[in-house]
């Protein structure tokens, strides 16, 4: 009786992130520590981790709140200055090279949330797309102010001390995870509810007292910590952290990894950010100088896509023939001058937070047994 | 104690050239079910909008309880205690029923939870989604929606959806209920069970209520005083048999 209740609660799709995720760190790890992974392999699991760190927070903005912010390498930006310099700083005087990164990775990602602050306050305050046109302005202010300022090294960029590169790259992959499972069980929560129900009427939400607000500054000021944090592991891992690579084009190469992956799904920004960044180290060699422009312009076909399958009406017959969910969506024939509905990526928010909770007596037994412990 | 839920105080709006409310003075007291008719276009709508803070009105101010309202935001206005429904419905269509009321639950104080909390999943994350869920479920079967729980809200026909639309706003724990044409596209028998519901509510909850309606069957019904309203200005104001009497209030309807 007990052994059939325990195997109803239990339902591996449920977990199946965790445990791909536990398979992943233990061959990592296993393969590094009998010396299987090189140097250059760990390079490119590190690029791989800051990727899939800015495809997940920015997704938190773009997919799950339903703004649209063009600045993200910007966030990336002062945290892989500030986080660099605090770096060089404390390894002054502190031992430890995990408290240094830890601390190092804290401060950086504190600094870019607070630039996320005042960025959000008036931006987000506003209806319509000045969100996007802030962010994109913020982005080339940042990187060009610390291009002109002497202390960060100006045009040279800013040298950073390296720690020893084995262990930073333990350090990257946890950090990794910590962060996936905070934006997971922030969307899972009443919190992640209040945002979804934000996105799915703004109006309604209001009434029910939903500061709106409030989770709109939230939800941008985490992903800006995020991005501030990854900036951090950037400068670890090139060491020398330059104005150039924060431009306004890296921040688009972050949003295309969300729209590939699909708007706010988590595991969808995990697997596009590896595949394009693993493409990116790949294609380093074959697109250089003027060929690299190529890459831009494949970018732009593919968000113009994105935004014509997602909102171009002729769509939606195939739309509904690709996915079973089409006919879970109601045709509204009410003629509400406010259709909030924007993006029609109509998340399938719903179901990322049954994860969590199957059915009531599923959950009930399960927070049973969390109080029990 | 104020001895009025509800004032309107010369309550008035202008949209450019056009006085969607004029000069409106509604007392509407404690636990009282309180009608607001009137042809389509007469302004009822726009005074829920006045009062629950989506409009700024022009002219004349409100009080809930006494205190004034007038200028605050949406969201706090509903912590003051005032909940609506829409007259196009408004659920949260890509979310389950339960989780439509849930969110209604969501700032009430027993339930309260920081971000971080639930970022960090401490033990207080578990125990107030585990309450909520329980007082959802109390709430969704006093409207008979238990059964629905897991559904889509927007998978539901059409007489649910608008009660659903009231138990998420019951949900926020009002001192006044405002339901927009609750009844609108309901048939007789839904209508007849919808009427015993907001009896119901008003009873068990001691509520304050003030609905707008068009089937005058259901004003005559369940309302006790009612407040005629014609081109935004007040026609008639007092008991429901006297108001529906009225020769003036007929005209204007049968002039609709
Ligand atoms: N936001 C607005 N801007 C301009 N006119 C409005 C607005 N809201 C309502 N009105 C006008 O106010 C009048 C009353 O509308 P409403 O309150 O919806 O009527 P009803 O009594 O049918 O609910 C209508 O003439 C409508 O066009
Ligand atoms: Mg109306």
């Amino acid at each position: 009786m007990a052994k059939s209740k325990i195997k109803s609660n239990f339902k591996i799709k449920n977990h199946l992130n965790y445990i791909l995720i536990g398979v992943v760190l233990v061959i990592t790890f296993i393969m590094n520590s009998i010396g299987e992974l090189g140097r250059l392999d760990r390079s490119t699991l590190v690029r791989i981790s800051f990727s899939i760190i800015l495809a997940v927070s920015l997704n938190l903005v773009v997919g799950f709140l339903g703004e649209l912010s063009l600045g993200h390498a910007g966030f990336m930006c002062v945290g892989a200055y500030l986080g660099g310099y605090f770096v060089n700083v404390f390894s002054g005087f502190i031992d430890s090279p995990l408290l240094v990164y830890v601390i190092s990775i804290m401060i950086g990602g504190l600094i870019s949330a607070f630039f996320g602050l005042v960025i959000g306050i008036p931006a987000l305050r506003l209806k319509g797309d000045y969100l996007a046109i802030a962010t994109l302005a913020f982005g080339e202010i940042v990187r060009n102010i610390f291009k002109n300022i002497k202390f960060f090294g100006a045009s040279q960029g800013l040298e950073t001390k390296i720690y020893p590169e084995k262990e930073f790259f333990i350090i990257t992959l946890i950090t990794v995870i910590v962060v996936l499972i905070l934006c997971q069980n922030l969307i899972r929560s009443k919190h992640g509810r209040a945002v979804t129900a934000i996105r799915d009427n703004e109006i309604a939400a209001k009434s029910m007292g939903i500061n709106v607000t409030f989770y709109k500054l939230f939800i941008f000021i985490i992903a800006a910590f995020f991005a501030g944090v990854a900036g951090v592991i950037y400068a670890q891992c090139i060491g020398q952290v330059k104005q150039e690579s924060f431009s306004y084009n890296y921040s688009i190469e972050i949003l295309v990894m969300v729209v590939l992956g699909g708007m706010g799904s988590i595991n969808g920004s995990i697997i596009a950010a590896t595949i394009i960044t693993y493409l990116n180290i790949l294609l380093q060699n074959e697109l250089s100088g003027p060929l690299a422009s190529v890459k831009l312009v494949v970018y732009a076909i593919i968000l113009i896509f994105a935004i014509l399958f997602n909102n171009a009406p002729a769509f939606n017959n195939l739309k509904n023939k690709l996915s079973l969910k089409g006919n879970r969506k109601k045709s509204k024939e009410k003629d509400d001058e406010a259709e909030w509905n924007r993006i029609d990526t109509k998340i399938k928010m719903d179901e990322m937070l049954s994860y969590d909770l199957p059915n009531d007596d599923d959950v009930n037994s399960y927070s049973n047994s969390k109080e029990d412990n | 104690m104020a001895e009025y839920m509800l004032e309107t105080k010369n309550l008035g709006i202008s949209f450019g050239g056009l006085k969607a409310v004029q000069e409106l003075n509604l007392k509407i007291k404690k636990k009282e079910l309180y009608g607001l008719v009137g042809p389509n276009g007469a302004g009822k709508t726009t005074v829920f909008n006045i009062i629950t803070g989506v409009y700024k009105p022009t002219t004349g101010t409100f009080l809930l309880d006494g205190e004034e309202l007038k200028g605050k935001k949406e969201e706090v206005i509903n912590h003051k205690g005032i909940a609506r429904t829409f007259q196009n419905i408004r659920l949260f269509n890509n979310m389950s029923v339960i989780r439509n009321v849930m969110v209604g639950l969501h700032n009430q104080p027993e339930f309260r939870c920081d971000p971080f909390t639930s970022m960090f999943r401490l033990p207080k994350h578990f125990s107030s989604e585990k309450e909520m869920r329980e007082k959802a479920k109390e709430i969704l079967r006093i409207f008979n929606l238990e059964e629905e729980r897991n559904n889509l809200a927007c998978n539901l026909p059409y007489g649910k959806q608008r009660k659903l639309e009231i138990a998420r706003a019951l949900a926020t724990n009002p001192k006044l209920l405002l339901l927009d044409e609750p009844a609108a596209g309901m048939n007789p028998s839904e209508t007849q069970e919808l009427m015993d519901t907001i009896r119901f509510v008003r009873d068990e909850f001691d509520m304050t209520i003030l609905l707008i309606e068009h089937d005058m069957k259901l004003v005559s019904g369940i309302c006790e005083e009612v407040t005629v309203l014609n081109f935004g200005q007040e026609l008639a104001q007092g008991k429901t048999s006297d108001v529906l009497n009225n020769p003036e209030v007929i005209k204007a309807y049968l002039g609709d």
